[in-house]
Order: C-alpha cells, then structure tokens, then sequence
C-alpha cells in the first residue's frame, strides 16, 4: 500500500471516528448543557439540577429500585438459561430449536400486548403475593430472553462444549462441576454480554412499567419530566453514563488475559500459589 | 506381555493399580436405523495396549465411548478389572481419557488440568500438586506447567491431555484419535511417546484410530472393526501377513487385486501358482489379494512377453523403500522394492514381475481385479 493512499485511509478513519462520536455525544453533551441551565437565560451555569437527584426521594427510590431489578432480572436470566443452554447442548440438541423459538418469541410481542397479557396475573400477584416493584423482574425475564439468548449462544458457540464436558466427566466431574467449573469460565465475556444486554433493557424499560402502575427509573424521568425537566434529564444522562461505565467494564473483561511465562529455571512459577481451590 | 515399570514416582505409584482384565461382552449400540456396534466382544489382557482399527463408521469410537460411560450401550456387558460397569455414569467409572480434540480446559494451566481430576478425587493440595508435576515430567513437560492451552502446540497439548488423563490413575486408558490432529512428524514422535509411557505406566489401553500405520506401530494387539463388528484380531504382524477375511486384507496395507483359478487349494495367477491362507477353498475363478512385497521385477531379461511382463509407469520413493507401478496391459500391479533395486527400473522399462509363493487370501469377485 502506497504512503499516499495509507494517508488517505487513516484520514477516513478518523473522520468516521469524528462523525459517529459526534453523532453520540452530541445529544448528550446538549442534555448536559440543558441539564445545568440556570432558571433564567441569563442565569449562571449551575449542578443544582445534578444535585437534585439526591434530594428527590421518589426518584431515588425508582433508581433503586431500578437496580434491583436489573440485579434481580440479570441473575434470573443466568440461573434460567445458563443451565438450560448448556444442557441442551450437550444432552437434548434436538430442542435446540424449540428454545431458541421460545427465547426470540418475546422479540415478536409488543410491550403492551405482554401486558395485556400479564395483567390479570399481577393483579391476582398484587392482592395474594406481593405488589413490590420487585415483582417486575418476572416479565422483565422474559423481556431480556431474547438478547440474552444470542449472547449467550455466541459464547457457547465460541467452546467446543461437548468435548470439554466429557473429558470432565472421564475425570471424575459430576455434572454440576462441569457446568460451574469448566464451561461457565470458558463463556465469561458471554455472560457478561448477557448481564449488560439485561441491565440495559431493564434501565431503559417504560411502557410496562408505567401501564402496570409501578415507578421505575424510566417511569420517574417521566414524571419528573412535567415537573422540573432539567432534574429528569440529568437524570437521564446519569443513566446513560452509567450504562457506558458498563460497557467500559465488559471491554475490560473481554480483554484477553495476560499470562504468566514461565522463565527458565523456574517450571512451576504457578505452583507456589497453591494450585486449584 | 512384559510390563516395566520404570523408577519414577509416577510408574511406580501407579503400576500398583494399574493392569486390570476390561471385557466387552456383545456389545450393541444403534443409532437410528444405523448399526454403530452389532455384538462387539473383546478381552483386554491386564497391561495390553489393543488399538482398534477401521475406517469410518466402523463402530470403533463407539466401541471407546460405551467403554468410557460416554454413551449407553442398547446391550451388552462392560467390565473393568471384574465389575460389572455397565450401568455406571462417565465419572464413576475410574478411566482416563485423550481425546481427538483439543480437549484441555482453556480456562486453566497445564499443571491445573492435571490436577482437575485429582481434586475431583478429593486429594489433599499437597498430593495434587506433587502427583502433577511428577505427571507432567513424564510426559516431559515439566517446563510447561504454567502455561495455558493457547500457549502450547498441538502435540504438547495432547500430552498434557494424556498426563492429565493418567494424574489420576485410572484403570483404563482411552485413546480416541489423539494424533490425528497433529502433523506427520510430531504425530510419529508422540506415538512413541504414548507408547513408552503406557508400558511404563503398565496401564490397560485402548487406542482407536483409521490409521494403520500407527495402530500397527504402537499395539501389542490390532483389532480391526468393519460394519460394527470384529473383522479379526491379532498381534500386528498376522493382521498384516495372515490377514483373516478378504476386507482385512485390503485395509490393512496396500494389496493387489490379480484374477486367477482356484485349483486343489492354491490359485493360479499369470501362470504362478501360490498357495491358500484358507486351503478348503472350492475351486474356479477368484481375485487373489497379494501384498507389493510379494512382487519383485527383473529388467533386462526376456521382457518382451509374458503375463507378467509390463512397462514401469511410476515409481513413489518412500525412504529405504519405493514403490512401483507396474502397467501389464490390462491391470497395473504395485511392487515394493528396496530404493537401490527401484532405481534399477525407471519409468518407461520393460520389466519381468515374479510373484513370491506366500499364502494368500482371495476374493471371490472377478471383475475389477486391480491394485487396491
């Protein structure tokens, strides 16, 4: 490749680089902006909106109870579909099929259909079980299957699990050691996927939320929105960030690890750890 | 057969519970409407290392599996060292195993693979670490104990595998395939190495493989499988020169295929008679199998006619030996000479073949007699 057309290509680089970081940042920067407007126009700049959050307790709460949830919804998406992706593959691959329809099914269903659906149950939940907010995680759970599924299935997809699994077992391994112990560390970045795709459908979920009469994050913005809009869009923009500290931290696990060499003279460098736990 | 155990922690510790009896009693396995196993039985001697061999399909993988607890047989018994196994899951049933793939975990070091299944058995952290190493320097990777997967060649991976597959001592040890992976020269050097180790180790082995070569090399017993049968069983040297069916005969090796009659229990081919592995042989037309060391040329006598006379028309050096075809107008005949005696006869010369008088087997087709 000549210098020139090296030049040229690196110059296209970094303009896409340019345009698609403007085209990202831009509306965030603007909502910063907005976000610390004084009440005037000509009023300083002020974090009283930022500072607001805090003191809002009904905002708060939803933020909580916002996490919660995505905790709640993430660990209920790993406890169902890690164990059942694995065994599937490795004992019943002719329900491949049939799982994956169920899982991408959720895909095809409008939010409000589901609730349509669903609300009879929460109400019978509500007067018999509990009416948390918490109570949400279960259609949650099934809100996040689908992008769940595929990010899952691309880690599996990624070991050769079946014969991992069986030189486990010839070694003694029943078969909750093999789920636990030899493919579940071998798909971590999936899993990891899994729980950011969750978290970022459970933070940015409205339309359920709010016809099933709960006060989440999204829900909270909302409201908040009619009342003091710069405080709902700080908000707003906290979420963001904190979903973009999320991805920053799945980059960080996806990185390969960096392994020790063992130098000469030295062949068991690993051995004065203690070995396997 | 003769066992030794060499003075290494290792050989020593595990020659002590090394060398169980393993029978296969009429083993059946199907898969659908295909047969994988139709009544396979087979002993294995205390301490012997029996390869199975057959081409694709044959049923010798499953032969392993069912053998491991990998897959459950539709019938039939598995026993190891006198108990009845059959009916035990993969990981009660005390056997070491090297796969075809790479089967180490990536997650872990070699020296953490090794020691897997030893905590698996709830050794102590300090037996763990000694029986793995001690286990890592037999297979001589000593050096690379700290070292994961990736950072390894496919050969030094696959002995991780087998010292991993021997930390704990099994009863059995399994081989599937385990040097089809590797290139030919390191599949070579490995193959010695597994070799070295099992006899060291005096551990009952069962090796599958589709490559001859490397089964007749390595086992004290060949059993080669056709259609999820049996064919025949027997030290390398009678699978290769008394071979006892007309398929074994054709797998194991090369073989030409020459028409000839069978006549008081030897079969005339081009004027040379040779003698009947199988002498009750009814007498008429057959396709004797005889092997290309049982051919030898002459140039530069009467070569101008004569069943066996023909033209050299290729000639494959394969080291102290080449190979030679022979074109004799209506079938081509392979000859495997020594390279100085090839060398006599390049392509384009007259030769004059003879056939040596060693037994042979024939088959009963007569169309398509050629080399196989």
């Amino acid at each position: 490749m000549s210098r020139n057309r090296r030049l040229k290509l690196q110059i296209f680089r970094v303009a896409v680089f340019l345009v698609l970081g403007a085209f990202f940042l831009v509306p965030i920067g603007a909502m910063f902006e907005f976000s610390t407007r004084g009440v005037t126009e000509e009023a300083p700049r002020t974090l009283n909106a930022w500072l607001t959050i805090a003191q809002t307790p009904d905002l708060v709460a939803a933020i909580f109870a916002s996490l919660a949830l995505a905790v709640l919804t993430s660990l209920g998406m790993l406890l169902l579909l890690v164990p059942t992706m694995i065994w599937v593959r490795l004992r019943l691959p002719h329900l491949s099929r049939v799982i994956e329809f169920l899982c991408l099914l959720p895909l095809t269903i409008p939010a409000i259909v589901l609730v349509a659906g669903l609300a009879p149950i929460y109400l019978w939940m509500n007067l018999n079980i509990s009416d948390s907010i918490l109570t949400l995680a279960f259609v949650y759970l099934i809100l996040v299957l689908p992008y769940a599924y595929r990010a899952l299935y691309t880690g599996l997809a990624a070991i050769d699990v079946k014969t991992l699994a069986e030189a486990a077992r010839s070694l003694g391994a029943n078969w909750g050691t093999v789920m636990l112990r030899v493919i579940v560390p071998n798909m971590s970045v999936a899993i990891l996927n899994a729980c950011l795709l969750s978290v970022a459908v459970v933070l940015g979920e409205f339309t359920i939320a709010n016809l099933l009469n709960y006060v989440n994050l999204q829900v909270a913005i909302a409201l908040l929105g009619r009342a003091n809009a710069t405080v709902s869009i700080a908000v707003a923009v906290a979420s963001l960030m904190f979903a973009f500290i999320l991805l920053v931290i799945l980059s960080f696990f996806g990185r390969p690890r960096t392994r020790v060499e063992p130098e000469p003279g030295i062949p068991f460098p690993g051995l004065t750890a203690g070995g396997p736990r | 057969m003769t066992t030794v155990i060499a003075a290494t922690g290792v050989g020593t510790a595990t020659a002590s519970r090394a060398g169980v009896e393993i029978r296969l009693e009429n083993l059946r396995r199907r898969y659908g409407a295909v047969t994988a196993l139709d009544g396979l039985s087979l002993t294995l001697a205390p301490g012997e290392l029996v390869a199975l061999l057959g081409p694709s399909g044959c049923g010798k993988t499953t032969a392993l599996r069912l053998l491991a607890g990998l897959e459950e047989a539709d019938g039939g018994r598995v026993v190891i060292g006198g108990h009845d196994v059959t009916g035990l899951p993969a990981n009660k049933r005390d056997t070491g195993m090297v796969f075809q793939a790479y089967s180490l975990f990536p997650h872990m070091t070699a020296w953490e693979n090794v020691a897997f299944g030893l905590q698996m058995r709830k050794i102590g952290a300090a037996d763990r670490r000694r029986r793995a190493v001690e286990t890592l320097e037999l297979v001589g990777l000593a050096g690379f104990a700290n070292r994961y997967a990736h950072q390894m060649s496919g050969g030094q991976q696959q002995r991780v595998a087998l010292a991993r597959a021997l930390a704990i001592r099994p009863k059995v040890l399994l081989l599937d395939e385990p040097l089809s992976a590797l290139d030919a020269k390191v599949r070579v050097r490995l193959r010695d190495e597994i070799r070295r180790v099992q006899l060291e180790v005096g551990i009952t082995t069962m090796f599958v493989t589709h490559d001859q070569e490397e089964a007749l090399a390595i086992a004290d017993r060949v059993g080669v499988m056709q259609s999820g049968r049996l064919e025949q069983i027997g030290p390398p040297t009678a699978i290769y020169g008394r071979p006892a069916t007309p398929f074994v005969a054709e797998f194991v090796g090369l073989t030409n295929r020459l028409a000839g009659v069978v006549r008081g229990g030897s079969v005339e081919v081009r004027g040379t008679r040779i003698p009947l592995v199988q002498p009750d042989v009814p007498d008429g037309p057959a396709v004797a199998l005889i092997r290309p060391e049982a051919v030898t040329l002459t140039s530069g006598a009467d070569t101008s006619t004569g069943p066996l006379v023909g033209t050299v028309i290729a000639t494959a050096f394969l080291g102290a030996t080449s190979r030679v075809t022979v074109d004799l107008g209506d079938v081509r005949v392979l000859a495997q000479l020594a390279t100085s005696d090839a060398a006599s006869a390049p392509a384009g010369t007259r030769v004059q073949l003879t056939l040596r008088a060693d037994p042979v087997l024939i088959a009963r087709e007569t169309s398509g007699a050629t080399p196989a």
